[in-house]
């Protein structure tokens, strides 16, 4: 489906990071780099977003967190772990809080390096994770819509 | 016809005897449904007859004949009068409300001294029978009747759970026999004598219906409503004096169509005769519109509210408030062009308006209602007051659609709080998935109050248009900005009750009540496909006698093409959500918890705090207490109403003093 | 008959796509305001393509046959409006159709949405009065542009008339235009839900609805705004074929001027909205339906 290229939406969370990502997540969808160019929206919403955008590392208290909002994001999706310390837990990888990158809780598709992670190389990553965002969706196409349901929701 | 008509009166005053006789639980119950029975099989078979005389209601001029045994009749009406007096002046004295006394003590006194010593008048036909008395006989008999079916098993449950409360079972369900019979009365007579007498027994039936818990509120609420509407009543005295003294008719239609053979006035005063029956008209309305809530009496009825269920039901739906918009209805063509009308239509719009901003603030279900049925009674009054005949023609209609979706309304309530233990909007949380049955019946009750193709909104179109069309800026705006909060309050109420809820509770609504419930849906539904027949057949037949020289327009509000794409939409409405139902029943989903930032425990009605802990979410309705708020709201519109009133009042009585200078 | 058949398809099919691209201009323009370049025109259509691609989450399976039982009722009440029946029913049809919207996204009980729902009631009930006073104005109009002709609230019926009913219903245009601006989902009333990204209720009264209940949705809404700016070409359009030129390019306008007003002011509170929507209706429509009502006769004369 060509259109997927066109029209990723994302969701920004901010686990622990100092804000310094962050600002350049937003500086991203100011004109000067104008993301929507390419069909992106900050949706902010979990229910309308493919793309998990997240900054800094995970830490006790929002690791649940994390993952909620991981599970009401419709598949297909794609994670990407923006700065340094998203990927590895950076400088704070030794604190008695933090328990590392993202990957610790979710899994991670992308790793978008850098302290903070320049605007040039989060829009790179996105890039990357929509061709990545294509394979899921052949085959979640492939293998029948969703996935194993969470038997502990499963009633209506 | 005529022992039809006897019957109909006499009969549920029997069956009130039995039951009021009756102290066995089961045995009573069984008679209230025979009793029910039995009268809506009356009714029916009167419809027949009087379908047959009427050349399948066809027959423009009304049919008119005496009772069996009129002389009886008429001294049980004046008997009638004395003992209500009675009933009046011993509870007033009793609760210490001395005077209340007096309106009651005036007003008998008036009718026996004209009865008595007044002047002889000339004899008229005390029963007059056309196709509104039919379809206020049809409302009375099966509205009227599965409410009192649906008493039954609703006073068990309510004795359940209001053990505080003495039982008085059997006064109340023959109480509401009795209601019936006045009703009857009311609707088919022309004698302005019978008329007052069965206009009494419903404000004191109410009266005594309203303080059945005899709590200090209940007291309170019952005296009010019994003042409003004694003075009200008071209304029909004056007429009942012009009408012997100057008029010697009783005839209500003679009085008001100004068809007077021996008129007591200077020789060809036509002036006078024209001021009186102005008065007549002004009182007449005046006493309408304490019986139908209208502001500035408004409180009444939402008082009435602290009654059992039922009771609040009969009282909004078929019979009371409905006894009022007849009245006007009957002197609605003569209303056309007069000072009288334009204040009985601005009290009408205003309340219409004023009602249903009231109702958006209010949290108790019943109390919804009750605004929404003043600001529903509200634009019958106004279409009555601008007495066009297509005003007329969604007056009827409003109120055969009124009666039936708000009993429908009233008796889920009272089933929910019966099982749940509140009425409060609030706690009706996904009711649709706890009960389900009482909530579908709810929710066509609501969507016949407001919905796009149902009846009310079908009736509220016709009435904007025959507004628009007797050029009145002010009524449309009323009318477009009431519609407005009704949908706001409306809809929220609704969206309450669809939203998920896991736990399920146990009914304990009768069989007796859902039976009457599911019959108010099926009629409900008829009455909307049926509309077209019963436009053609009934109502515009009606409005088309009711033409008096000097209104303009043709009969129909409402082309047939348009109630048609009606009848198209009302399918549409059933049938849409039912296809798309089964469309996405197919399709694959993941239940997922709602969004809360991520800190949803998983339930959707808890969520984790700072500390870790979880704590209870509610999501709750708006209710802008501030700008809608009773406190608010209230003072103000019985202000306004009160001006309309008085303005109305004092132009007729100062142009009869005055010899018409105004 | 027939020709009413090919109108409803032709509404049914062309509508989104009209829909569709005017969302693409808007957000378009919106861009090059902002100094930004923008998506490509046919942005949205993409984002529906994916939407409906999406998994098909739910929070409460109820959402997704009450948003569809809303689609039917906007297209309806478009695909009325185009084969030129009752200007009421059409209005009375939409405010349904916004009420299955309302049950869909209250069926979820969440913080989100459960304000979303209110401020689109709100919203409701600031429009539905202008809504009803348009079809009263239309009606009135009708009958003033010729003589001896009976009133009409029939759309077939308002086409024909000699005199374009904005002539008699300038408060009404005011407000009408006005009240697009809720309608449309703009600052600053765009308090339910809005097209902008970041939004204080996380999209409120859509924010549970995933994939193809979402993609539902944004098409219902481009029916609907085509169905309303057709409302605003009404205004202008009379027996004169020229003036459907005019209406069209009127329509441009306003809904140029709808962006604009969207990209140049704040979001409100509702209950300003409330205030100043009403402010509005009463003193534009109530003043010239006031006029209408009581100097027709006075009008007539100079005609």
């Amino acid at each position: 489906m060509k259109s997927f290229h066109k029209s990723p939406w994302l969701i920004h969370y901010d686990a622990s990071s100092c804000n310094g990502c962050d600002i350049e997540v937003l500086a991203c969808t100011m004109p000067r780099f104008d993301v929507e160019r390419f069909g992106i929206i900050n949706t902010g919403n979990p229910m309308h977003a493919d793309i998990f955008c997240v900054t800094g590392g995970v830490n006790d208290q929002n690791k649940d967190v994390v993952k909620q909002i991981y599970d009401q994001i419709p598949e297909p999706k794609v994670v990407l772990a923006i700065g340094t310390c998203a990927c590895t837990g950076g400088i704070f990888k030794e604190c008695y809080n933090i328990l590392g990158g993202v990957d610790q809780v979710i899994p991670v598709d992308v790793y978008v390096p850098g302290c903070a992670a320049r605007p040039e190389s989060i829009i790179d990553g996105v890039v990357k994770a929509l061709s990545l965002y294509q394979e899921k969706h052949e085959k979640m196409v492939k293998e029948g819509r969703g996935l194993p349901e969470d038997p502990a929701l499963d009633e209506d | 016809m005529a022992s039809m008509v006897a019957c109909l009166i006499c009969v549920p005053l029997i069956f009130a005897g039995i039951i009021a006789c009756i102290s066995n639980d089961k045995v009573r119950g069984y008679v209230v449904y025979v009793g029910g029975v039995v009268i809506m099989g009356l009714v029916v078979a009167t419809v027949y007859k009087y379908a047959v005389a009427s050349s399948m209601f066809s027959k423009l001029e009304p049919i008119t004949f005496e009772l069996p045994y009129n002389e009886v009749f008429n001294m049980a009406t004046i008997a009638g009068d004395v003992i209500l007096m009675i009933v009046i002046v011993y509870l007033s004295f009793k609760w210490r409300k001395y005077w209340i006394s007096i309106f009651s003590i005036v007003q008998t006194g008036i009718v026996l001294w004209v009865e008595f010593m007044g002047p002889e008048v000339e004899e008229k036909a005390s029963i007059r029978f056309d196709n509104l008395t039919m379809i206020m006989i049809l409302i009375i008999g099966f509205v009227g009747c599965l409410i009192g079916i649906y008493a039954v098993g609703y006073l068990r449950g309510y004795h359940v759970h209001h053990k505080e409360y003495k039982d008085r079972r059997r006064f109340f369900l023959s109480m509401v026999f009795v209601f019936y019979a006045a009703m009857f009365g009311l609707v088919t007579t022309q004698n302005v004598m019978w008329l007052e007498c069965f206009w009494e027994v419903t404000s004191v039936c109410s009266f005594l219906l309203i303080g059945y818990t005899r709590t200090d509120e209940a007291i309170t609420n019952s005296f009010r409503a019994l003042w409003m509407n004694l003075v009200g009543g008071l209304g029909f005295a004056v007429v009942i004096l012009i009408g012997a003294y100057k008029f010697s008719t009783f005839d209500l239609f003679d009085i008001i169509s100004l068809n007077v053979a021996n008129f007591k006035g200077g020789q060809g005063d036509y002036i006078q005769l024209a001021l009186l029956q102005s008065v007549c008209l002004a009182m007449l309305a005046f006493a309408a519109i304490s019986k139908t809530a209208q502001f500035p009496f408004s409180k009444w009825l939402l008082g009435a509210m602290v009654a059992p269920t039922p009771s609040s039901a009969l009282l909004h739906s078929a019979t009371m408030v409905k006894a009022g918009v007849y009245l006007l209805i009957r002197i609605s063509p003569y209303l056309y062009g007069t000072y009288t009308g334009k204040m009985v239509y601005m009290v009408g719009g205003f309340t219409f308006f004023a009602a249903s901003f009231l109702a958006i603030s209010q949290s108790d279900g019943k109390k919804v209602l009750a605004y929404s049925t003043i600001s529903n009674l509200g634009l019958m009054v106004m279409c009555c007051g601008v007495g066009t005949e297509s005003s007329r023609w969604a007056a009827i209609f409003l109120m055969i659609f009124h009666a039936i979706s708000k009993s429908m309304c009233f008796q889920a309530v009272g089933a929910i709080e019966n099982t749940t233990g509140s009425r409060d909007i609030e706690d009706m949380q996904g009711l649709m998935k706890r009960l389900p049955k009482l909530g579908l019946i709810l929710l066509i009750g609501m969507s016949g109050m407001y919905l796009a193709p149902f009846g009310m909104l079908i009736s509220k179109w016709a009435a904007l248009k025959t507004v628009v069309d007797s050029s009145n800026a002010l009524l449309v705006i009323f009318i477009c900005f009431g519609s407005a909060s009704t949908m706001f309050y409306w809809t929220k109420w609704m969206s309450k009750i669809l939203g998920p809820q896991e736990q399920s509770q146990k009914d304990v609504t009768e069989k007796g009540e859902y039976i009457s419930m599911f019959c108010h849906a099926a009629m409900a539904l008829a009455s909307v496909l049926g509309m077209i027949i019963i436009s053609d057949k009934i109502v515009n037949k009606y409005v088309i006698s009711t033409i008096v020289s000097d209104s303009v327009e043709g009969a129909t509000a409402m082309s047939n093409s348009n109630l048609r794409m009606m009848l198209f939409m009302v399918l549409a409405v059933f049938v849409v959500p039912f296809i798309t139902y089964l469309m996405s029943k197919g399709v694959d989903s993941k239940k997922v918890t709602g969004y809360m930032n991520g800190i949803n425990v998983g339930d959707n009605k808890h969520f984790v705090d700072a500390f870790g802990e979880e704590k209870e979410l509610h999501v709750s309705n708006w209710y802008l207490e501030n700008m809608f708020g009773e406190k608010k709201l209230f003072t103000p519109s019985v202000i306004i109403g009160l001006v309309f009133i008085c303005a109305m009042l004092c132009t007729v009585i100062g142009n009869l003093i005055g010899g018409g200078v105004i | 008959m027939i020709r009413s058949m090919i109108i409803i398809i032709g509404f049914i099919v062309l509508a989104p796509f009209i829909g569709g691209l005017l969302e693409g201009i808007d957000r378009k323009i919106s861009a090059r305001m902002q100094r930004r370049v923008g998506p490509p025109i046919t942005q949205p259509f993409m984002d529906v393509a994916k939407l409906f691609n999406k998994e098909f989450l739910s929070v409460n399976k109820q959402q997704l046959f009450l948003l569809l039982a809303h689609l039917f009722f906007v297209v309806f009440a478009g695909s009325m409006f185009f084969i030129g029946s009752d200007l009421l029913m059409v209005f009375f049809s939409l405010s349904t159709a916004a009420m299955f919207m309302v049950m869909a996204a209250s069926s979820t009980h969440t913080p989100y949405t459960g304000v979303g729902t209110m401020r689109e009631l709100m919203q409701m009930m600031c429009c539905e009065p202008m809504e009803l006073l348009t079809a009263v104005g239309f009606y009135l109009a009708s009958g003033m542009a010729k003589t001896g002709i009976e009133k009409s609230f029939l759309v077939s019926d308002l086409i024909h008339s000699n005199v374009s009913a904005i002539m008699y219903l300038p408060g009404f245009f005011i407000g009408f235009v006005f009240i697009l601006t809720i309608k449309f989902r703009k600052s600053p009333f765009d308090l339910s839900t809005s097209h902008h990204a970041h939004q204080e209720v996380v999209k409120g009264i859509t924010a549970e609805f995933s994939g193809g209940a979402y993609a539902i949705t944004e098409i219902a809404e481009w029916y609907e705004e085509v169905m309303l700016l057709a409302v605003v070409g009404l205004f202008i359009v009379n027996s004169n074929p020229i003036s459907y030129l005019v209406a069209a390019l009127v329509v441009i306008f306003v809904y140029f001027l709808e962006i604009l007003i969207d990209n140049t002011s704040a979001r409100v509170k509702w209950d300003l909205m409330f205030k100043i929507t009403w402010g509005v209706i009463i003193v534009f429509g109530g003043i010239n339906l006031f006029l209408l009502e009581n100097v027709s006769s006075f009008m007539k004369f100079f005609q």
